[in-house]
């Protein structure tokens, strides 16, 4: 199961640009794929939804009970097209990996894009800049400032470093939990390979796998989702 | 594994920025497009039908008051009519009853009146009858009286006679 990742180094002679295409070919589709559903829902607007309008009006109603959960409604509603952009995307990345593996030659090229601790970590990242970029813009740069004082102003290094903590928390668990799937539902395939034995051996881990891999999928993208309106919440309320 | 050097090694391979740029670029990209197209018009058609919502349950609010005061109006009115209804009613039976006293008590006046006249009639019959019968027997007196004189009779011829006209008279009556 050591398959070779199709990476390109130092594109356009820039020493520090490396693409693992396989990534960049992941995310361009779970992206369309996200937009092609987002177009399709909203394509034929109706007062009494039917089939994927009522979907993604549910997936709303369920976001916004997220962001409901986390903070106020008048503060919230910001971030629900976040909210509601994060849960779908990273829904559809992971379940890309639990359909099917691909390999070409000898490299990976059809899996999860969250199965990638750069592109999860980037979401993480992306999700506490725009934490502090609200903080500032909501209660200005001074409450902002004052809030790593508080509760006591001791515990400063602490609020600095629960930062950066909690990026990588938020990026890892993601990446381990679906990586993890995928390393597994890669093993079993391999062994399936190996001949009728295999085949039938494992057919039925493998069922189960992908079942709990999408059930996984699910939660992972749903505490992406929560956490992000969590620390949303920490860095915009007023009760902190 | 793969090591690219200076590059922390986590996963299959190193993080790469090159992924990290196309992620962040198509994430950012993909929020903009969404909440263009797909979600801004779907929280306004929920919006939409919220208000819409509201709207309805508060005509139906309305229009519900209404009728139960039609409703309680129509009651009222049942009962006012029905009330009426029964008087009218009593009226009626209270007229009637009058009327077939009156009834009544002219048609005994009449029967009455019918049965004097009859007893007066019949009085009247009598008399009349009494009248004529004694003026016949005058006649027939003067009759017996003259046929005695024409004819020299002895006491049983005499008898015999009498008896004779008694029965003729008997006979004609």
């Amino acid at each position: 199961m050591d398959h070779e990742a199709p990476i390109v180094e130092d594109v356009l002679g820039i020493a520090w640009l490396d693409f693992n295409l396989s990534n960049v070919l992941m995310i361009f589709i779970a992206s369309t794929i996200v937009f092609i559903l987002g177009l399709l829902s909203a394509r034929s607007l109706k007062m009494n939804p039917k089939g994927l309008q009522n979907f993604m009006e549910w997936v709303i109603d369920f976001v916004k009970g997220i962001v409901g959960d986390t903070m106020d409604w008048n503060t919230g509603k910001t971030f629900l097209p976040l909210g509601l952009t994060l849960i779908t995307y990273i829904f559809v990345a992971n379940m890309l990996g639990v359909v099917t593996l691909g390999v070409y030659g000898d490299e990976l090229w059809w899996k999860s894009p969250t199965s990638d601790a750069g592109i999860t970590l980037t979401l993480s990242t992306l999700v506490i800049v725009l934490t502090h970029y609200y903080g500032i813009k909501r209660k200005g740069l001074k409450e902002y400032g004052k809030d790593y004082l508080r509760p006591l102003p001791y515990l400063l290094p602490l609020k600095i470093v629960e930062e950066f903590a909690n990026t990588l928390t938020l990026g890892l668990r993601l990446f381990g939990n679906i990586y993890a799937g995928e390393i597994l539902l890669g093993l079993l395939a391999g062994l399936a390979t190996t001949g009728v034995g295999g085949f039938l051996g494992t057919a039925i881990p493998m069922i189960a796998w992908q079942g709990f891999s999408t059930f996984v999928g699910v939660i992972q993208a749903f505490i992406f989702t929560m956490l992000t309106m969590v620390y949303m919440s920490h860095k915009v309320g007023h009760d902190h | 594994m793969v090591t690219n050097a200076g590059w922390i090694v986590i996963g299959a391979e190193g993080l790469l920025v090159g992924d990290m740029l196309a992620q962040l670029v198509f994430f950012i990209l993909l929020l903009f497009l969404l909440g263009k197209f797909a979600w801004g018009p779907l929280m306004d058609m929920m919006k939409k039908r919220e208000d819409h919502i509201a709207s309805e349950i508060e005509t139906a609010e309305k229009s519900r008051n209404e009728a139960e005061k039609a409703s309680k109006e129509a009651a009222e009115e049942l009962k006012r009519t029905r009330q009426e209804a029964h008087s009218i009613i009593e009226e009626a039976k209270k007229v009637g009853q009058k009327q077939e006293k009156d009834i009544i008590e002219s048609a005994r006046k009449e029967a009455e009146r019918l049965k004097e006249t009859a007893q007066q009639d019949i009085i009247q019959e009598k008399e009349k009858a009494i009248q004529a019968l004694q003026d016949q027997v005058a006649s027939l007196s003067v009759q017996i009286a003259s046929k005695v004189i024409e004819k020299e009779l002895n006491a049983s011829d005499q008898e015999k006679l009498i008896n004779e006209y008694i029965k003729e008279v008997g006979d004609k009556r």
